[in-house]
């Protein structure tokens, strides 16, 4: 059993709703990584969603993108986010890390090479972004290698490739509705519900929601669907600017620990 | 890889060329791309579509396009007749409109009531704007802010057609940045927006799409030569930036064995300053915009941002069918610099009296490159893919002349 299946099993267990922060990997400072993926897991967080900079993020917002701009400024790279899972391993065995990002980076570093370091470093799964299913033999050697590769799947998603989308999930299904996408924008707590309640019946994965949760009351309105709520945006905004390892974590603890006070309500 | 045999077999059903091309994107643009595969693949055996596709082309583009016999450039370079095949005399001045007049009325038959578009030399841009006006949709183009400021003519006649041009600031602010910008605003508005892709690039279907609009090019241009000539040229150019115009003219020669293909990319200040945009001859295979292709990207992967002096060729990828040809040996892709395309801008205006597209002038310059190792009864082909008239305000400031 990997590492995501063992934490989604202890939160089924323990009836609790999933917290997945999203931070991109060398912002908002490269010094103080290990210390703010320490400070997410002190906040509450069960999983840690780790972004690797890329110069072209076609599917982020202006947030992520600009996160990734001054990570990219700072000399950050794939070698760099591996050694800040790999020190964050030395003080926690337990919570899992995905890395999320894009396709060309692990391309350049190489599939293989890049499959062993990240295993080596205590990585548990990859999110890329740019690899639908129909593309992802290249990712061969990453599952041979035990890393898992996390789906997505869209409200745009048609039914035939949902269900293929569902029968493929491993570690976990981020289902994912950026207000905007069409008919997204509109839709109510309940259609989400509906929505990701048949996608839960029929992932072979639990089900994570990232459908631009900025707070306590946008959390609770999906916490009593999903398996585990993803929060990306509103946490990397919320530590631009910050100026030492102390601010961002208080920054990060002041952020989720609300967050978390309301999931564990459900 | 295996020797092929035929060229014209690909792309395959995913949109592969061999390794090249594919759907790399994200989850919510699968369906999009679905739905407009699905629909171009209809439109493609319609023949009604075709008929109509025909008529605008003759009618509103103003084809067929000549090619014409550069007489006192061939005799002055002393090598090959140069030939060109002369895009720049069709309406709005490119290759570009017969790209964007195929897909406003693959648009129009999706039902869809707003185009968007990225531009970089701005000639993408304008053609979309005119097919939107003609067709009576809303008209919205992303456009790098350095490329707005290189290209101001071609901003302002975008807004004189009644186009929005939204100026794109992020990353390098040039066609890049545009690209992600639009597909940005794509994703988010699918329902009833069309997204109108200006170059043989972005995920499947769009290389193979704007290949077809653009193969016309090739095929008129085959028939001309057998007709007008009597033969095939001995060797085609073309500028590669995306790569559009070339694939337009190559396609129908891809299966002539004895037609060599040279592609001429943008060398900027040298590919050993770094400041170039020669994604075939200096880059490496990654996944960039939707594809797999050659990209310029350092060792972390990160997209490099490039130099040329013509905002068209000033981009870090290329399609992905020509890394496809690049790797087959089928044609082969040289630099040619930002000097070396003024020089061959001016020489073409004053032996032949055509004002090239800085873009087309790294076809110019090659063309005569290659008529220079020909004998003097060879043909060189070379695609005269836009006027010049854009540039004057970019090739005066390089020289100093106050216009």
């Amino acid at each position: 059993m990997s590492r995501i299946d063992r934490r989604f099993a202890a939160l089924k267990a323990a009836g609790r709703t999933g917290l997945i922060p999203f931070v991109t990997a060398g912002d908002p400072s490269p010094e103080h990584m290990v210390a703010l993926m320490h400070a997410l897991v002190d906040a509450g967080a069960d999983l840690i969603e780790l972004g690797v900079p890329f110069s072209d993020p076609m599917a982020d917002g202006p947030v992520i993108q600009h996160a990734s701009e001054r990570a990219i400024a700072k000399g950050v790279g794939l070698a760099d986010v591996l050694g800040w899972v790999a020190a964050f391993r030395q003080r926690d065995a337990d919570t899992p890390i995905v890395l999320m990002g894009y396709l060309n980076p692990i391309e350049i570093h190489g599939y293989a090479r890049f499959a062993q370091e990240a295993v080596q470093a205590g990585v548990d799964g990859v999110l890329l972004v740019d690899c639908p299913l129909e593309e992802s033999a290249v990712l061969q050697p990453l599952r041979e290698a035990g890393l898992q590769q996390i789906l997505l799947a869209a409200p745009t998603t048609e039914p035939s490739r949902m269900a293929q989308l569902c029968g493929s999930a491993e570690g976990f299904l981020y289902y994912v509705s950026f207000a905007g996408i069409t008919g997204a924008a509109h839709l109510s707590t309940g259609d989400i519900a509906a929505r990701v309640a048949d996608v839960r019946a029929r992932a072979k994965a639990p089900v994570a929601v990232g459908f631009g949760i900025r707070d306590a009351a946008s959390a609770q309105a999906i916490a009593g669907f999903a398996d585990a709520v993803v929060i990306g945006s509103a946490l990397v905004e919320r530590l631009v600017g910050a100026a030492d390892a102390g601010d961002i974590a208080q920054r990060a603890r002041a952020f989720l620990a609300p967050i978390r006070a309301t999931l564990d309500k459900h | 890889m295996p020797e092929i045999r035929d060229f014209h077999a690909f792309p395959d059903a995913h949109g592969r060329f061999g390794q090249f091309g594919g759907s790399y994107v994200a989850e919510t643009l699968m369906a999009p791309l679905a739905e407009l595969t699905e629909a171009y693949l209809r439109l493609r055996d319609d023949p009604a579509f075709i008929a109509e596709l025909d008529r605008d082309l003759k009618h509103y583009v103003g084809r067929p396009s000549p090619i014409y016999h550069a007489e006192r450039l061939s005799q002055h370079v002393g090598g090959a007749r140069i030939l060109f095949k002369r895009e720049d005399l069709n309406h709005t001045g490119a290759h570009k409109i017969n790209n964007t007049v195929g897909q406003a009325l693959v648009a129009r038959n999706m039902g869809k009531t707003r185009i968007i578009a990225e531009t970089g030399a701005g000639q993408h841009g304008v053609a979309s704007a005119t097919v939107a006006a003609r067709l009576g949709l809303e008209c919205v183009v992303y456009m790098g802010a350095v490329d707005i400021e290189r290209q101001k003519i071609n901003v302002y006649r975008m807004k004189l057609l009644g186009a929005e041009v939204v100026p794109v600031t992020s990353g390098s602010k040039t066609l890049k940045d545009a690209l992600n910008e639009a597909m940005r605003d794509w994703v988010t508005n699918v329902a009833d927006t069309f997204y109108i892709i200006g170059t043989v690039a972005g995920p499947h279907p769009y290389p193979l799409m704007v290949r077809d609009f653009n193969a016309i090019v090739g095929r008129e241009a085959r028939a001309q030569m057998l007709e007008e000539y009597g033969r095939l040229p001995d060797v085609l150019t073309a500028c590669v930036g995306g790569g559009s115009n070339a694939i337009g003219l190559f396609h129908a020669f891809l299966n002539d064995a004895g037609v060599r293909i040279v592609g001429a990319e943008a060398a900027g200040e040298g590919i050993a300053t770094g400041h170039h945009a020669a994604s075939l001859a200096a880059g490496r295979p990654g996944v960039l915009h939707g594809n797999r292709t050659y990209v310029l990207c350092d060792d972390n992967g990160q997209i490099t941002e490039t130099h040329s002096i013509s905002a068209g060729l000033d981009y870090p990828g290329v399609g992905p069918e020509h890394a496809f040809l690049k790797d087959a040996g089928r044609a082969d892709y040289v630099g040619v610099t930002d000097d070396e395309a003024m020089e061959a801008f001016h020489l073409l205006a004053r032996t032949e009296g055509i004002l090239a597209a800085l873009e087309s002038s790294h076809a110019v310059a090659q063309a005569i490159k290659l008529a220079r190792e020909l004998p003097k009864d060879g043909i060189v082909l070379c695609n005269l893919s836009g006027r010049g008239d854009k540039d004057v305000h970019t090739i005066a400031a390089r020289e100093g002349v106050e216009v």
